[in-house]
Protein backbone atom coordinates (compact mmCIF):
# COMPACT_ATOMS: atom_id res chain seq x y z
CA UNK A 1 0.00 0.00 0.00
CA UNK A 2 1.53 3.35 -0.97
CA UNK A 3 2.22 5.71 1.86
CA UNK A 4 1.86 9.42 1.18
CA UNK A 5 2.09 10.99 4.63
CA UNK A 6 4.89 11.48 7.12
CA UNK A 7 5.59 9.14 10.01
CA UNK A 8 4.35 10.42 13.35
CA UNK A 9 5.44 9.31 16.78
CA UNK A 10 3.30 7.98 19.61
CA UNK A 11 1.89 11.43 20.27
CA UNK A 12 0.24 11.47 16.86
CA UNK A 13 -1.89 8.46 17.61
CA UNK A 14 -5.05 10.29 18.80
CA UNK A 15 -4.81 12.58 15.78
CA UNK A 16 -4.45 9.61 13.47
CA UNK A 17 -7.37 7.87 15.10
CA UNK A 18 -9.57 10.92 14.73
CA UNK A 19 -8.50 11.40 11.13
CA UNK A 20 -9.47 7.83 10.29
CA UNK A 21 -12.89 8.40 11.84
CA UNK A 22 -13.25 11.60 9.85
CA UNK A 23 -12.60 9.73 6.59
CA UNK A 24 -14.99 6.93 7.52
CA UNK A 25 -17.61 9.37 8.71
CA UNK A 26 -17.52 11.48 5.57
CA UNK A 27 -17.84 8.51 3.23
CA UNK A 28 -20.74 7.12 5.27
CA UNK A 29 -22.32 10.57 5.49
CA UNK A 30 -22.17 10.96 1.71
CA UNK A 31 -24.32 7.86 1.34
CA UNK A 32 -26.84 9.18 3.85
CA UNK A 33 -26.79 12.53 2.08
CA UNK A 34 -27.65 10.97 -1.27
CA UNK A 35 -30.65 9.19 0.23
CA UNK A 36 -31.68 12.27 2.21
CA UNK A 37 -31.88 14.34 -0.98
CA UNK A 38 -34.64 12.00 -2.18
CA UNK A 39 -36.63 12.52 1.01
CA UNK A 40 -36.25 16.23 0.98
CA UNK A 41 -37.12 16.62 -2.72
CA UNK A 42 -40.33 14.67 -2.43
CA UNK A 43 -41.25 16.49 0.75
CA UNK A 44 -40.56 19.81 -0.91
CA UNK A 45 -42.78 19.13 -3.87
CA UNK A 46 -45.77 17.25 -2.42
CA UNK A 47 -45.29 17.72 1.31
CA UNK A 48 -45.16 14.02 2.01
CA UNK A 49 -42.55 11.84 3.69
CA UNK A 50 -41.88 9.00 1.27
CA UNK A 51 -41.30 6.20 3.74
CA UNK A 52 -40.66 3.77 0.90
CA UNK A 53 -37.56 5.73 -0.10
CA UNK A 54 -35.24 3.67 2.13
CA UNK A 55 -36.47 0.56 0.37
CA UNK A 56 -35.86 2.16 -2.99
CA UNK A 57 -32.26 2.53 -1.76
CA UNK A 58 -32.29 -1.19 -0.92
CA UNK A 59 -33.65 -2.03 -4.38
CA UNK A 60 -30.82 0.05 -5.86
CA UNK A 61 -28.29 -2.00 -3.88
CA UNK A 62 -29.86 -5.25 -5.11
CA UNK A 63 -29.94 -4.15 -8.75
CA UNK A 64 -26.25 -3.27 -8.36
CA UNK A 65 -25.61 -6.68 -6.81
CA UNK A 66 -27.35 -8.48 -9.65
CA UNK A 67 -25.51 -6.52 -12.31
CA UNK A 68 -22.17 -7.10 -10.56
CA UNK A 69 -22.84 -10.81 -10.47
CA UNK A 70 -23.71 -10.79 -14.15
CA UNK A 71 -20.83 -8.56 -15.23
CA UNK A 72 -17.93 -9.47 -13.00
CA UNK A 73 -18.67 -13.02 -11.98
CA UNK A 74 -19.76 -13.70 -15.55
CA UNK A 75 -16.27 -12.56 -16.51
CA UNK A 76 -17.46 -9.86 -18.93
CA UNK A 77 -15.58 -6.96 -17.41
CA UNK A 78 -14.08 -5.78 -14.17
CA UNK A 79 -12.54 -2.80 -12.37
CA UNK A 80 -13.69 0.82 -12.57
CA UNK A 81 -15.45 0.38 -15.94
CA UNK A 82 -17.61 -2.33 -14.41
CA UNK A 83 -18.45 -0.04 -11.49
CA UNK A 84 -19.60 2.66 -13.90
CA UNK A 85 -21.85 0.23 -15.80
CA UNK A 86 -23.23 -1.15 -12.54
CA UNK A 87 -24.02 2.37 -11.37
CA UNK A 88 -25.83 3.27 -14.58
CA UNK A 89 -27.85 0.06 -14.67
CA UNK A 90 -28.81 0.44 -11.04
CA UNK A 91 -29.82 4.09 -11.53
CA UNK A 92 -32.01 3.31 -14.54
CA UNK A 93 -33.79 0.29 -13.11
CA UNK A 94 -34.27 1.86 -9.68
CA UNK A 95 -35.61 5.03 -11.29
CA UNK A 96 -38.24 2.85 -12.93
CA UNK A 97 -39.15 1.48 -9.51
CA UNK A 98 -39.39 4.99 -8.13
CA UNK A 99 -41.66 6.05 -10.98
CA UNK A 100 -43.87 3.00 -10.52
CA UNK A 101 -44.21 3.49 -6.78
CA UNK A 102 -45.36 7.08 -7.30
CA UNK A 103 -47.77 6.11 -10.08
CA UNK A 104 -49.30 3.15 -8.23
CA UNK A 105 -49.26 4.18 -4.60
CA UNK A 106 -49.24 7.99 -4.40
CA UNK A 107 -50.76 9.60 -7.45
CA UNK A 108 -54.21 8.03 -7.03
CA UNK A 109 -54.25 9.48 -3.51
CA UNK A 110 -53.38 13.03 -4.49
CA UNK A 111 -56.15 15.32 -3.32
CA UNK A 112 -57.09 12.80 -0.68
CA UNK A 113 -56.55 13.60 3.01
CA UNK A 114 -52.99 14.28 4.08
CA UNK A 115 -52.26 11.04 5.87
CA UNK A 116 -53.43 8.79 3.03
CA UNK A 117 -50.24 8.88 0.93
CA UNK A 118 -48.16 8.56 4.10
CA UNK A 119 -49.89 5.33 5.04
CA UNK A 120 -49.64 4.18 1.46
CA UNK A 121 -45.89 4.86 1.62
CA UNK A 122 -45.49 2.70 4.70
CA UNK A 123 -47.43 -0.03 2.91
CA UNK A 124 -45.24 0.35 -0.15
CA UNK A 125 -42.17 0.01 2.05
CA UNK A 126 -43.43 -3.30 3.41
CA UNK A 127 -44.36 -4.49 -0.08
CA UNK A 128 -40.89 -3.74 -1.44
CA UNK A 129 -39.13 -5.42 1.48
CA UNK A 130 -41.19 -8.57 1.19
CA UNK A 131 -40.91 -8.61 -2.57
CA UNK A 132 -37.11 -8.60 -2.34
CA UNK A 133 -37.17 -11.12 0.48
CA UNK A 134 -39.24 -13.48 -1.63
CA UNK A 135 -37.36 -12.86 -4.85
CA UNK A 136 -33.82 -12.80 -3.44
CA UNK A 137 -34.11 -14.77 -0.21
CA UNK A 138 -33.73 -13.53 3.32
CA UNK A 139 -30.06 -14.39 3.72
CA UNK A 140 -27.31 -11.80 3.64
CA UNK A 141 -25.77 -11.44 0.17
CA UNK A 142 -22.02 -10.85 -0.01
CA UNK A 143 -19.89 -9.74 -2.97
CA UNK A 144 -16.14 -9.79 -3.58
CA UNK A 145 -14.57 -6.34 -3.19
CA UNK A 146 -14.40 -4.74 -6.63
CA UNK A 147 -11.90 -2.10 -5.72
CA UNK A 148 -9.57 -3.29 -2.96
CA UNK A 149 -6.66 -1.35 -1.52
CA UNK A 150 -6.17 2.28 -0.70
CA UNK A 151 -3.69 4.91 0.38
CA UNK A 152 -2.09 5.24 3.78
CA UNK A 153 -2.53 8.82 4.70
CA UNK A 154 -0.81 8.87 8.05
CA UNK A 155 1.11 6.51 10.27
CA UNK A 156 1.46 7.12 13.99
CA UNK A 157 3.09 4.48 16.14
CA UNK A 158 1.36 1.27 15.09
CA UNK A 159 -1.83 2.98 13.93
CA UNK A 160 -2.22 3.40 10.19
CA UNK A 161 -4.73 5.80 8.73
CA UNK A 162 -6.19 4.36 5.55
CA UNK A 163 -8.08 6.11 2.85
CA UNK A 164 -9.37 3.26 0.73
CA UNK A 165 -9.94 3.58 -3.00
CA UNK A 166 -13.55 2.66 -2.36
CA UNK A 167 -13.99 5.60 0.02
CA UNK A 168 -12.39 7.92 -2.50
CA UNK A 169 -14.75 6.57 -5.14
CA UNK A 170 -17.77 7.11 -2.88
CA UNK A 171 -16.78 10.69 -2.18
CA UNK A 172 -15.92 11.43 -5.80
CA UNK A 173 -19.06 9.85 -7.24
CA UNK A 174 -21.29 11.51 -4.65
CA UNK A 175 -19.79 14.91 -5.30
CA UNK A 176 -20.12 14.41 -9.07
CA UNK A 177 -23.73 13.22 -8.80
CA UNK A 178 -24.64 16.07 -6.46
CA UNK A 179 -22.94 18.53 -8.81
CA UNK A 180 -24.96 17.30 -11.78
CA UNK A 181 -28.08 17.29 -9.66
CA UNK A 182 -27.53 20.85 -8.42
CA UNK A 183 -27.04 21.99 -11.99
CA UNK A 184 -30.22 20.20 -13.00
CA UNK A 185 -32.27 21.89 -10.29
CA UNK A 186 -30.87 25.39 -10.63
CA UNK A 187 -30.19 25.73 -14.35
CA UNK A 188 -32.56 23.64 -16.44
CA UNK A 189 -36.23 24.15 -17.27
CA UNK A 190 -37.01 20.89 -15.50
CA UNK A 191 -35.39 22.15 -12.31
CA UNK A 192 -37.23 25.44 -12.55
CA UNK A 193 -40.50 23.57 -12.98
CA UNK A 194 -39.67 21.48 -9.91
CA UNK A 195 -38.94 24.54 -7.82
CA UNK A 196 -42.08 26.23 -9.12
CA UNK A 197 -44.21 23.21 -8.19
CA UNK A 198 -42.57 23.18 -4.80
CA UNK A 199 -43.47 26.79 -4.12
CA UNK A 200 -46.98 26.88 -5.57
CA UNK A 201 -48.21 23.82 -7.39
CA UNK A 202 -51.55 25.30 -8.48
CA UNK A 203 -49.88 28.40 -9.88
CA UNK A 204 -47.32 26.30 -11.75
CA UNK A 205 -50.15 24.41 -13.35
CA UNK A 206 -51.84 27.69 -14.31
CA UNK A 207 -48.66 28.61 -16.16
CA UNK A 208 -48.94 25.45 -18.22
CA UNK A 209 -46.60 23.17 -16.30
CA UNK A 210 -47.73 19.57 -16.19
CA UNK A 211 -47.40 19.14 -12.44
CA UNK A 212 -48.09 15.40 -12.45
CA UNK A 213 -45.22 14.81 -14.80
CA UNK A 214 -42.95 17.08 -12.77
CA UNK A 215 -43.78 15.12 -9.62
CA UNK A 216 -43.08 11.84 -11.44
CA UNK A 217 -39.69 13.16 -12.49
CA UNK A 218 -38.94 14.17 -8.92
CA UNK A 219 -39.49 10.58 -7.85
CA UNK A 220 -37.39 9.30 -10.74
CA UNK A 221 -34.48 11.57 -9.85
CA UNK A 222 -34.78 10.78 -6.14
CA UNK A 223 -34.74 7.06 -6.90
CA UNK A 224 -31.72 7.39 -9.18
CA UNK A 225 -29.81 9.17 -6.39
CA UNK A 226 -30.87 6.45 -3.93
CA UNK A 227 -29.60 3.87 -6.43
CA UNK A 228 -26.19 5.54 -6.43
CA UNK A 229 -26.24 5.42 -2.63
CA UNK A 230 -27.32 1.76 -2.68
CA UNK A 231 -24.57 0.79 -5.11
CA UNK A 232 -21.97 2.63 -3.05
CA UNK A 233 -23.22 0.98 0.12
CA UNK A 234 -22.92 -2.45 -1.50
CA UNK A 235 -19.43 -1.76 -2.83
CA UNK A 236 -18.21 -0.33 0.46
CA UNK A 237 -19.64 -2.84 2.91
CA UNK A 238 -19.86 -5.87 0.64
CA UNK A 239 -22.99 -7.34 2.20
CA UNK A 240 -26.66 -6.45 1.82
CA UNK A 241 -30.01 -7.96 2.69
CA UNK A 242 -33.63 -7.01 2.13
CA UNK A 243 -33.78 -5.11 5.40
CA UNK A 244 -30.96 -2.55 4.92
CA UNK A 245 -33.41 0.02 3.59
CA UNK A 246 -35.16 0.45 6.90
CA UNK A 247 -32.31 1.71 9.05
CA UNK A 248 -30.58 3.58 6.23
CA UNK A 249 -33.91 5.16 5.34
CA UNK A 250 -34.63 6.31 8.87
CA UNK A 251 -31.08 7.68 9.21
CA UNK A 252 -31.37 9.56 5.94
CA UNK A 253 -34.74 10.89 6.99
CA UNK A 254 -33.10 12.09 10.21
CA UNK A 255 -30.42 13.72 8.07
CA UNK A 256 -33.05 15.48 5.96
CA UNK A 257 -34.82 16.79 9.07
CA UNK A 258 -31.53 17.81 10.66
CA UNK A 259 -30.54 19.77 7.57
CA UNK A 260 -34.01 21.29 7.28
CA UNK A 261 -36.53 19.28 5.33
CA UNK A 262 -37.17 20.78 1.92
CA UNK A 263 -33.64 22.16 1.64
CA UNK A 264 -31.34 20.33 -0.78
CA UNK A 265 -27.98 21.54 0.58
CA UNK A 266 -29.44 20.88 4.02
CA UNK A 267 -30.00 17.22 3.15
CA UNK A 268 -26.37 16.75 2.16
CA UNK A 269 -25.12 18.63 5.21
CA UNK A 270 -27.44 16.64 7.45
CA UNK A 271 -26.23 13.37 5.90
CA UNK A 272 -22.62 14.31 6.52
CA UNK A 273 -23.35 15.27 10.12
CA UNK A 274 -25.26 12.05 10.84
CA UNK A 275 -22.46 10.01 9.27
CA UNK A 276 -19.84 11.82 11.32
CA UNK A 277 -21.80 11.68 14.58
CA UNK A 278 -22.42 7.98 14.14
CA UNK A 279 -18.81 7.18 13.28
CA UNK A 280 -17.27 9.27 16.05
CA UNK A 281 -19.75 7.95 18.59
CA UNK A 282 -18.83 4.37 17.64
CA UNK A 283 -15.15 5.21 17.84
CA UNK A 284 -15.09 7.00 21.19
CA UNK A 285 -18.10 5.66 23.06
CA UNK A 286 -19.89 2.51 22.09
CA UNK A 287 -20.84 0.90 18.81
CA UNK A 288 -24.03 -0.48 20.27
CA UNK A 289 -25.39 2.97 21.00
CA UNK A 290 -24.51 4.63 17.69
CA UNK A 291 -28.11 4.59 16.48
CA UNK A 292 -29.28 5.99 19.79
CA UNK A 293 -26.83 8.84 19.30
CA UNK A 294 -28.03 9.54 15.77
CA UNK A 295 -31.69 9.51 16.72
CA UNK A 296 -31.14 11.55 19.87
CA UNK A 297 -29.89 14.23 17.53
CA UNK A 298 -33.19 14.02 15.66
CA UNK A 299 -35.10 14.52 18.90
CA UNK A 300 -32.94 17.45 19.97
CA UNK A 301 -33.20 19.11 16.58
CA UNK A 302 -36.95 18.76 16.52
CA UNK A 303 -37.19 20.32 19.97
CA UNK A 304 -34.76 23.20 19.60
CA UNK A 305 -34.60 23.83 15.84
CA UNK A 306 -37.83 22.56 14.31
CA UNK A 307 -36.88 23.93 10.89
CA UNK A 308 -33.46 22.26 10.90
CA UNK A 309 -30.09 23.80 10.14
CA UNK A 310 -30.80 25.26 6.71
CA UNK A 311 -34.58 25.03 6.65
CA UNK A 312 -36.72 28.10 6.40
CA UNK A 313 -39.69 28.67 8.60
CA UNK A 314 -43.01 28.19 6.87
CA UNK A 315 -44.71 31.52 6.79
CA UNK A 316 -48.42 31.12 6.40
CA UNK A 317 -49.83 34.17 4.66
CA UNK A 318 -53.31 35.19 5.55
CA UNK B 1 -53.58 38.10 -34.81
CA UNK B 2 -54.17 40.36 -37.78
CA UNK B 3 -53.88 44.11 -37.62
CA UNK B 4 -57.40 44.30 -38.97
CA UNK B 5 -58.72 42.42 -35.95
CA UNK B 6 -57.06 44.90 -33.64
CA UNK B 7 -58.40 47.88 -35.59
CA UNK B 8 -61.94 46.57 -35.58
CA UNK B 9 -62.38 44.95 -32.19
CA UNK B 10 -66.06 44.14 -32.57
CA UNK B 11 -65.40 41.49 -35.20
CA UNK B 12 -65.05 38.30 -33.18
CA UNK B 13 -65.58 37.04 -29.66
CA UNK B 14 -62.59 35.72 -27.72
CA UNK B 15 -64.45 34.25 -24.77
CA UNK B 16 -68.07 33.19 -24.47
CA UNK B 17 -69.63 32.20 -21.17
CA UNK B 18 -72.98 30.48 -21.40
CA UNK B 19 -75.16 29.84 -18.37
CA UNK B 20 -72.10 29.67 -16.16
CA UNK B 21 -73.06 28.44 -12.69
CA UNK B 22 -70.85 27.65 -9.72
CA UNK B 23 -72.30 26.22 -6.52
CA UNK B 24 -70.49 25.55 -3.28
CA UNK B 25 -72.81 23.20 -1.41
CA UNK B 26 -76.02 25.20 -1.01
CA UNK B 27 -74.47 28.53 -1.99
CA UNK B 28 -74.74 29.62 -5.59
CA UNK B 29 -71.83 32.00 -6.07
CA UNK B 30 -72.32 32.45 -9.82
CA UNK B 31 -75.82 31.98 -11.17
CA UNK B 32 -76.34 31.32 -14.88
CA UNK B 33 -74.15 34.15 -16.13
CA UNK B 34 -73.71 34.55 -19.88
CA UNK B 35 -71.48 37.16 -21.48
CA UNK B 36 -69.11 37.59 -24.36
CA UNK B 37 -65.69 39.20 -24.34
CA UNK B 38 -64.56 40.52 -27.72
CA UNK B 39 -61.21 40.01 -29.30
CA UNK B 40 -58.87 42.95 -28.80
CA UNK B 41 -61.05 44.43 -26.06
CA UNK B 42 -60.46 45.13 -22.42
CA UNK B 43 -63.50 43.68 -20.69
CA UNK B 44 -64.03 44.52 -17.04
CA UNK B 45 -66.12 42.54 -14.59
CA UNK B 46 -67.31 44.69 -11.72
CA UNK B 47 -69.74 44.33 -8.89
CA UNK B 48 -70.05 44.86 -5.14
CA UNK B 49 -68.21 42.59 -2.70
CA UNK B 50 -69.44 39.02 -2.82
CA UNK B 51 -70.96 39.44 -6.28
CA UNK B 52 -69.15 36.35 -7.58
CA UNK B 53 -66.49 38.09 -9.67
CA UNK B 54 -63.52 36.12 -8.37
CA UNK B 55 -65.44 32.84 -8.48
CA UNK B 56 -66.25 33.41 -12.13
CA UNK B 57 -62.63 34.25 -12.77
CA UNK B 58 -61.53 31.07 -11.09
CA UNK B 59 -63.83 29.10 -13.38
CA UNK B 60 -62.45 30.76 -16.48
CA UNK B 61 -58.84 30.10 -15.51
CA UNK B 62 -59.36 26.52 -14.39
CA UNK B 63 -59.00 27.11 -10.69
CA UNK B 64 -62.53 25.81 -10.19
CA UNK B 65 -64.58 23.56 -12.41
CA UNK B 66 -67.97 25.19 -13.04
CA UNK B 67 -71.01 23.27 -11.81
CA UNK B 68 -72.91 24.04 -15.00
CA UNK B 69 -72.52 25.98 -18.18
CA UNK B 70 -69.98 26.34 -20.91
CA UNK B 71 -66.92 28.52 -21.34
CA UNK B 72 -65.70 28.80 -24.87
CA UNK B 73 -62.35 30.29 -25.80
CA UNK B 74 -62.17 31.19 -29.49
CA UNK B 75 -58.65 30.58 -30.51
CA UNK B 76 -57.93 31.05 -34.22
CA UNK B 77 -61.66 30.76 -34.85
CA UNK B 78 -61.89 27.28 -33.31
CA UNK B 79 -63.74 27.04 -29.99
CA UNK B 80 -61.99 25.40 -27.02
CA UNK B 81 -64.26 24.20 -24.21
CA UNK B 82 -62.36 25.50 -21.19
CA UNK B 83 -64.55 23.87 -18.56
CA UNK B 84 -63.39 20.45 -19.70
CA UNK B 85 -59.66 21.09 -19.51
CA UNK B 86 -57.20 20.36 -16.71
CA UNK B 87 -55.44 23.40 -15.22
CA UNK B 88 -52.24 23.22 -17.22
CA UNK B 89 -54.16 22.65 -20.46
CA UNK B 90 -56.11 25.87 -19.96
CA UNK B 91 -52.83 27.73 -19.80
CA UNK B 92 -51.68 25.98 -22.95
CA UNK B 93 -54.95 26.92 -24.66
CA UNK B 94 -53.98 30.55 -24.16
CA UNK B 95 -55.50 31.82 -20.92
CA UNK B 96 -53.19 33.43 -18.36
CA UNK B 97 -54.06 35.05 -15.10
CA UNK B 98 -52.82 37.03 -12.12
CA UNK B 99 -54.11 36.91 -8.58
CA UNK B 100 -55.61 39.40 -6.17
CA UNK B 101 -53.14 38.18 -3.55
CA UNK B 102 -49.97 37.98 -5.59
CA UNK B 103 -48.79 34.45 -6.31
CA UNK B 104 -45.27 34.79 -7.59
CA UNK B 105 -42.68 32.13 -6.92
CA UNK B 106 -41.20 34.14 -4.08
CA UNK B 107 -37.97 32.23 -3.77
CA UNK B 108 -37.09 32.49 -7.46
CA UNK B 109 -35.64 35.52 -9.16
CA UNK B 110 -37.78 37.79 -11.29
CA UNK B 111 -36.14 36.40 -14.42
CA UNK B 112 -36.69 32.81 -13.33
CA UNK B 113 -40.36 33.54 -12.73
CA UNK B 114 -40.66 34.59 -16.35
CA UNK B 115 -38.72 31.54 -17.55
CA UNK B 116 -40.96 29.14 -15.63
CA UNK B 117 -43.86 30.61 -17.57
CA UNK B 118 -42.14 29.54 -20.78
CA UNK B 119 -41.59 26.02 -19.54
CA UNK B 120 -43.70 24.38 -22.24
CA UNK B 121 -41.98 26.05 -25.15
CA UNK B 122 -38.61 25.25 -23.62
CA UNK B 123 -39.45 21.64 -22.89
CA UNK B 124 -41.06 21.00 -26.25
CA UNK B 125 -38.11 22.42 -28.15
CA UNK B 126 -35.62 20.34 -26.18
CA UNK B 127 -37.10 16.87 -26.30
CA UNK B 128 -38.61 17.21 -22.82
CA UNK B 129 -35.48 18.14 -21.00
CA UNK B 130 -33.23 15.49 -22.44
CA UNK B 131 -31.76 18.05 -24.81
CA UNK B 132 -31.18 20.35 -21.87
CA UNK B 133 -29.29 17.63 -20.01
CA UNK B 134 -27.08 16.97 -22.98
CA UNK B 135 -26.61 20.65 -23.71
CA UNK B 136 -28.04 20.27 -27.21
CA UNK B 137 -27.71 23.32 -29.46
CA UNK B 138 -31.49 23.39 -29.94
CA UNK B 139 -31.87 23.85 -26.23
CA UNK B 140 -29.36 26.68 -26.07
CA UNK B 141 -31.18 28.45 -28.87
CA UNK B 142 -34.55 27.94 -27.18
CA UNK B 143 -33.21 29.19 -23.88
CA UNK B 144 -31.72 32.25 -25.53
CA UNK B 145 -35.09 33.06 -27.08
CA UNK B 146 -36.83 32.49 -23.74
CA UNK B 147 -34.43 34.83 -21.97
CA UNK B 148 -34.86 37.42 -24.72
CA UNK B 149 -38.62 37.32 -24.31
CA UNK B 150 -38.31 37.55 -20.53
CA UNK B 151 -36.01 40.54 -20.87
CA UNK B 152 -38.48 42.20 -23.24
CA UNK B 153 -41.24 41.91 -20.67
CA UNK B 154 -38.99 43.00 -17.83
CA UNK B 155 -38.27 46.11 -19.86
CA UNK B 156 -41.93 46.66 -20.70
CA UNK B 157 -42.81 46.50 -17.01
CA UNK B 158 -39.79 48.55 -15.90
CA UNK B 159 -38.28 45.71 -13.89
CA UNK B 160 -35.13 45.06 -15.85
CA UNK B 161 -32.93 46.32 -13.00
CA UNK B 162 -34.47 43.79 -10.63
CA UNK B 163 -34.08 40.75 -12.92
CA UNK B 164 -31.85 38.79 -10.56
CA UNK B 165 -33.56 39.74 -7.30
CA UNK B 166 -35.82 37.20 -5.61
CA UNK B 167 -39.41 37.99 -6.53
CA UNK B 168 -40.40 38.04 -2.87
CA UNK B 169 -37.99 40.90 -2.20
CA UNK B 170 -39.58 43.29 -4.71
CA UNK B 171 -41.89 46.07 -3.52
CA UNK B 172 -45.60 45.45 -3.87
CA UNK B 173 -46.21 47.47 -7.01
CA UNK B 174 -43.32 45.79 -8.80
CA UNK B 175 -44.56 42.34 -7.79
CA UNK B 176 -47.89 43.19 -9.39
CA UNK B 177 -46.19 44.18 -12.65
CA UNK B 178 -43.99 41.10 -12.53
CA UNK B 179 -47.05 38.93 -12.21
CA UNK B 180 -48.48 40.52 -15.35
CA UNK B 181 -45.15 40.03 -17.14
CA UNK B 182 -45.12 36.40 -16.11
CA UNK B 183 -48.64 35.86 -17.38
CA UNK B 184 -47.68 37.46 -20.70
CA UNK B 185 -44.71 35.12 -21.05
CA UNK B 186 -47.10 32.20 -21.54
CA UNK B 187 -48.15 33.84 -24.85
CA UNK B 188 -51.81 34.13 -23.91
CA UNK B 189 -54.65 35.19 -26.20
CA UNK B 190 -56.65 36.17 -23.13
CA UNK B 191 -55.10 37.76 -20.05
CA UNK B 192 -57.20 37.65 -16.89
CA UNK B 193 -56.31 40.13 -14.16
CA UNK B 194 -57.79 39.90 -10.69
CA UNK B 195 -57.81 43.41 -9.22
CA UNK B 196 -54.55 44.55 -10.79
CA UNK B 197 -54.84 48.05 -9.33
CA UNK B 198 -55.51 46.96 -5.75
CA UNK B 199 -53.10 48.67 -3.40
CA UNK B 200 -51.49 50.83 -6.08
CA UNK B 201 -51.10 54.57 -5.69
CA UNK B 202 -52.62 56.86 -8.36
CA UNK B 203 -49.35 57.17 -10.28
CA UNK B 204 -48.86 53.39 -10.31
CA UNK B 205 -52.49 52.95 -11.40
CA UNK B 206 -51.86 55.26 -14.33
CA UNK B 207 -48.74 53.26 -15.29
CA UNK B 208 -50.76 50.09 -15.04
CA UNK B 209 -53.42 51.48 -17.37
CA UNK B 210 -50.72 52.37 -19.89
CA UNK B 211 -49.25 48.87 -19.64
CA UNK B 212 -52.65 47.24 -20.11
CA UNK B 213 -53.41 49.36 -23.15
CA UNK B 214 -50.03 48.39 -24.62
CA UNK B 215 -50.80 44.71 -24.04
CA UNK B 216 -54.21 45.07 -25.68
CA UNK B 217 -52.71 46.89 -28.64
CA UNK B 218 -50.19 44.06 -28.90
CA UNK B 219 -53.11 41.79 -29.71
CA UNK B 220 -53.93 40.14 -26.40
CA UNK B 221 -57.47 40.49 -25.13
CA UNK B 222 -57.88 41.36 -21.46
CA UNK B 223 -60.48 40.40 -18.91
CA UNK B 224 -60.22 42.11 -15.55
CA UNK B 225 -61.89 42.39 -12.22
CA UNK B 226 -61.40 45.75 -10.64
CA UNK B 227 -62.71 47.84 -7.78
CA UNK B 228 -60.96 51.03 -8.79
CA UNK B 229 -63.67 52.64 -10.90
CA UNK B 230 -61.24 55.20 -12.23
CA UNK B 231 -59.19 52.44 -13.81
CA UNK B 232 -62.24 50.50 -15.02
CA UNK B 233 -63.98 53.44 -16.67
CA UNK B 234 -60.71 54.72 -18.08
CA UNK B 235 -59.52 51.65 -19.91
CA UNK B 236 -62.40 49.23 -20.41
CA UNK B 237 -64.08 48.77 -23.76
CA UNK B 238 -66.90 46.85 -22.17
CA UNK B 239 -68.11 46.36 -18.61
CA UNK B 240 -70.04 43.41 -17.19
CA UNK B 241 -71.72 44.04 -13.84
CA UNK B 242 -72.47 41.21 -11.43
CA UNK B 243 -74.54 41.33 -8.28
CA UNK B 244 -75.34 38.38 -6.04
CA UNK B 245 -74.00 36.01 -8.67
CA UNK B 246 -76.22 37.34 -11.47
CA UNK B 247 -75.40 39.59 -14.38
CA UNK B 248 -77.29 42.88 -14.03
CA UNK B 249 -75.72 44.95 -16.79
CA UNK B 250 -73.38 44.61 -19.74
CA UNK B 251 -72.17 47.26 -22.15
CA UNK B 252 -69.79 50.18 -22.75
CA UNK B 253 -68.59 51.99 -19.59
CA UNK B 254 -70.64 55.14 -20.08
CA UNK B 255 -73.84 53.17 -20.54
CA UNK B 256 -73.20 50.94 -17.53
CA UNK B 257 -72.40 53.89 -15.32
CA UNK B 258 -75.82 55.36 -16.00
CA UNK B 259 -77.69 52.09 -15.49
CA UNK B 260 -80.22 52.33 -12.68
CA UNK B 261 -79.72 48.73 -11.58
CA UNK B 262 -75.97 49.22 -11.30
CA UNK B 263 -76.38 52.37 -9.23
CA UNK B 264 -78.82 50.55 -7.00
CA UNK B 265 -76.46 47.61 -6.55
CA UNK B 266 -73.60 49.88 -5.53
CA UNK B 267 -75.44 52.47 -3.46
CA UNK B 268 -78.31 50.39 -2.17
CA UNK B 269 -81.89 50.78 -3.37
CA UNK B 270 -83.70 53.99 -2.68
CA UNK B 271 -86.88 54.19 -0.59
CA UNK B 272 -89.02 54.59 -3.65
CA UNK B 273 -87.58 51.55 -5.45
Amino acid sequence: MPYVGQVWGKKGKPVAYALQQLINGISLGMIYGLIAVGYTMVYGIIGMINFAHGDIFMIGAFIALISIVMLVSGGIMEGPAAILIVLLVSMCVTALYGWTVERVAYRPLRGSFRLAPLISAIGMSIVLQNYVQVAQGARVKPIEPLLPGGVEVMRADAFVVQFSYMQMLIIAVTLAVLGIFTWLVTRTPLGRAMRACEQDRKMASLLGIDTDRTISLTFVIGAALAAVAGSMYLLRYGVIDFYIGFLAGVKAFTAAVLGGIGSLPGAVLGGLLIGLIETFWSAYFSVQYKDVAAFSILVLVLIFMPTGLLGRAEVEKV
Amino acid sequence: MSAKGAADPMTAPILQAEGLTMRFGGLTAVDAVSFTAMQGDITAIIGPNGAGKTTMFNCITGFYRPTEGALRLMRDGAPVELQRLAGHRIARAGVARTFQNIRLFQGMTALENLLVAQHNTLMASTGFGIGALLGAPGYRRAEKLAIAKAVRWLEATGLIDRADDPAGALPYGQQRRLEIARAMCTDPVLLCLDEPAAGLNPRESEELATLLRAIRDGGCSILLIEHDMGVVMGISDRVVVLDHGRKIADGPPAEVRADAKVIAAYLGEGDDA
